[in-house]
């Protein structure tokens, strides 16, 4: 669903990516930990043809980035720790103006649809400005879901987040990913990532340092495995 | 890259003696203007400056588009050189303007076009300054300096239409007309076209310097950065 | 909105999705995404009126201090009209330009924009279009106000005409502006140190021609400023419409 070979990423004089590959299969959940200023959100915005690589090359769902961004931007769904939407409208409005967007047929009841899957549809005439961080995200989610991606990315949408909200995302999340999506999300949270994901990787100085699959990893705890991969 | 070459030194030479050349044939050479006395003299430097400041201009437009077709950022030093070049060229016409019509017309300054086009062009430039400090990344840096290059590439000559259009149809007392009448002896021409010639030479050598000059900057930002990796 | 929806009972449309491809997003049509992005701009700043305010609020007081500032006899005053108007205009435009590009970014939504399957031109046109829409909207509301006050007759064809075709050109040039303005920290004081030299062409034309409608001079006169106006709309609307995909990449 995703490949990444040799991917180089540079600001200036500065590389923050060198020689990155990557490798996603269809259905898959990738947690990609690593510390701040690895590069997660850089890698991410590449990945979602918001920012372009200096070098290497990109695959998402089957077309290459950046001279194929379009066709790649139609089956990708993207979740930041902003929340992408317009406090001055409704839940409802912010939806419709997306499924315009993206030219969604038969708008009306995917709206619905979404909605009642991230646990808002008694909430959907409100404007978002009143919404709390926990269904701003949820929101954020239902947005990214509208078209029905292939891929979605997520980065660190826990930010922010008391406990209860983080628990409803578990729940969003843990359907989302039910329906056969390929995801990769990025988090500081070990423990929240340990229980989603089927897959974690670890980006650290710019490569990725570690790739492990949930079964691979066993009775490893994900703690020293993050560790290791950071020291090594 | 790191010592001058030869051609570059060579034409630092040249451009002085020709600025020490072009000084003589304005100042000695030419003879006296009839009506305007010594202060004409002026005449000479500031038309050439005037001109250096187009070229400095025209290359920083042309240099935006390449940036922007290229992605080398090569092109975004040469952009930035040619704009300082232009904005430091540009003032010293304006400066020399005051002189010249202070004596003649009795006022520092002049609602000419072509004058009020550079003043303007002068502000254009220190806005362009501005949106490069105000950019960290040098890649987006680069881009937002190249798009604001090709915006006012066609917005001042528009300008100096706008303002000669407003001029012709508000005719003003102050005679800055009469510059475009201004008689030459052959004499006054020899020095005239000479200034030209002498400080196209003195462009190209500022222009190299500074290019040069940028990317040793570069350089270094680069070995810094990788130091402290 | 949902006139576009087929509408199809919600089982049925489920049944279909189950069996073949579900709603993907297609590249959206053009005029479609320009349109929608048009529509939420004004529905969000009907909601708030923040922007609209601000900038009527702003537009009021700087017709007052000239009114103070430059005292003038009711003959001279005349004379003026075209000049203060459009100081008003232009120092109020950079208002709203800033702040509609300052909502697309400090909520990531410029992001969200760009993340659609969308032509960058159509978002560019889109905002240029809504940014457009305010300042007409702004103008609109300044004029029959200054023609109350010092009693002067603003409301003639040939003046909003070219009130239009000014507002055009400076909405064009400022919306590009502001996607680069609105990355700095310094981005109020920016945008108009970036925006003012570049629209002086459309200044000069727009006040002369103004000038000319109030004066009633006849149409020979003012047609060169028309003509310069209308240039400088088509020049830079195409260039803005050009540059903005290199401005917004990354």
């Amino acid at each position: 669903m995703i490949t990444v070979r040799g991917l180089v990423k540079r600001f200036g004089m500065k590389t923050v990516l060198r020689d990155l590959d990557f490798d996603v299969n269809p259905g898959e959940f990738v947690a990609l930990l690593g510390p701040n200023g690895a590069g997660k959100t850089t890698f991410l915005r590449i990945l979602s043809s918001l920012s372009k690589p200096s070098a290497g090359h990109v695959m998402v769902a089957g077309h290459s980035l950046p001279h194929q961004a379009s066709a790649v931007r139609a089956r990708l769904g993207v979740v930041s720790h902003l929340p992408l939407l317009y406090g001055d409208l409704t839940a409802e409005e912010n939806l419709r103006f997306y499924a315009r967007m993206y030219n969604i047929l038969n708008a009306g009841a995917r709206i619905e649809e979404v909605l009642q899957l991230v646990g808002l549809l008694d909430r959907r005439g409100d404007l978002v400005r009143t919404y709390s961080r926990g269904m701003q995200q949820r929101l954020a989610i239902g947005r990214a879901m509208l078209h029905d991606p292939d891929v979605m990315l997520f980065d660190e949408p826990y930010t922010g987040l008391d406990q209860d909200a983080a628990t409803m995302l578990d729940g969003v999340l843990r359907n989302v990913a039910g329906q056969g999506r390929t995801i990769v999300m990025t988090s500081h949270d070990l423990a929240r990532a340990e229980v989603l994901a089927t897959r974690f990787d670890v980006l650290s100085r710019g490569r990725i340092a570690a790739s492990s699959t949930r079964r691979a990893l066993g009775k490893l705890n994900l703690l020293t495995f993050y560790k290791r991969a950071l020291a090594g | 890259m790191s010592s001058k070459s030869v051609v570059l030194r060579i034409l630092d030479v040249v451009a002085v003696l020709l600025l020490a050349a072009s000084t003589y044939l304005a100042l000695f050479f030419a003879p006296t203007e009839a009506q305007m006395g010594q202060v004409q003299r002026v005449f000479y430097f500031h038309v050439a400056t005037a001109w250096v400041g187009m070229l400095g201009f025209m290359a920083a437009t042309l240099a935006g588009v390449i940036y922007l077709i290229t992605k080398n950022l090569k092109w975004d030093t040469v952009a930035m050189s040619a704009v300082e070049i232009s904005l430091v060229f540009f003032f010293i016409t304006i400066v020399l303007g005051s002189i010249w019509a202070r004596p003649i017309w009795n006022t520092w300054w002049t609602w000419d076009p072509r004058l009020t086009t550079a003043a303007i062009t002068e502000l254009i430039y220190i806005a362009y300054f501005m949106l490069r400090q105000a950019v960290d990344d040098p890649e987006r840096r680069a881009r937002f300096s190249a798009v604001y290059a090709l915006l006012f590439g066609p917005s001042v000559p528009l300008t100096f239409y706008a303002i000669r259009m407003y001029r012709t149809i508000h005719p003003v007392v102050v005679g800055s007309g009469q510059a475009d009448t201004l008689p030459l002896t052959a004499e006054m021409k020899i020095a005239f076209f000479f200034a030209l010639f002498a400080f196209t030479v003195i462009f190209v050598d500022l222009f190299w310097n500074r290019i040069r000059l940028g990317r040793l900057q570069q350089q270094v930002e680069q070995l810094r950065l990788s130091a402290s990796d | 909105m949902s006139a576009q929806a087929v509408q199809r009972p919600r089982a049925e449309a489920a049944d279909a999705r189950a069996g073949e491809a579900p709603p993907r997003g297609r590249s959206s049509s053009f005029f479609g995404a320009m349109v929608a992005v048009v529509q939420k701009d004004i529905a969000a700043e009907f909601r708030s009126r923040e922007l609209l305010s601000a900038m009527l609020v702003f537009s009021l007081l700087v017709v007052l201090i000239f009114n103070f500032a430059l005292e003038l006899d009711i003959q001279t005053r005349r004379g003026v009209t075209a000049g203060v108007l459009w100081t008003t205009f232009a120092f109020a435009g950079t208002l709203g330009l800033n702040r509609s590009m300052a909502v697309e970014k400090d909520r990531g939504c410029l992001d969200g924009l760009l993340l659609a399957p969308v032509d960058r031109a159509a978002i560019y046109l889109g905002k240029a279009i809504s940014n457009l829409a305010f300042m007409l909207v702004v103008e609109a509301a300044v004029l029959p106000i200054y023609s109350f006050l010092y009693n002067v007759n603003l409301l003639r064809p040939g003046l909003l005409l070219v009130i239009l075709l000014g507002s055009i050109g400076y909405a064009a040039v400022g919306t590009l502006l502001s996607a680069m303005a609105v990355h700095a920290r310094t981005r109020d004081i920016l945008l108009p140190i970036l925006l003012f030299p570049l629209a002086v062409p459309v200044l000069i034309a727009a006040v002369k021609a103004s000038g000319g409608y109030l004066a009633n001079a006849p149409y020979a006169d003012i047609k060169p400023w028309i003509s310069l106006l209308i240039g400088y709309d088509v020049i830079f609307t195409s260039i803005a419409y050009m540059l903005f995909d290199f401005v917004v990449e990354e």
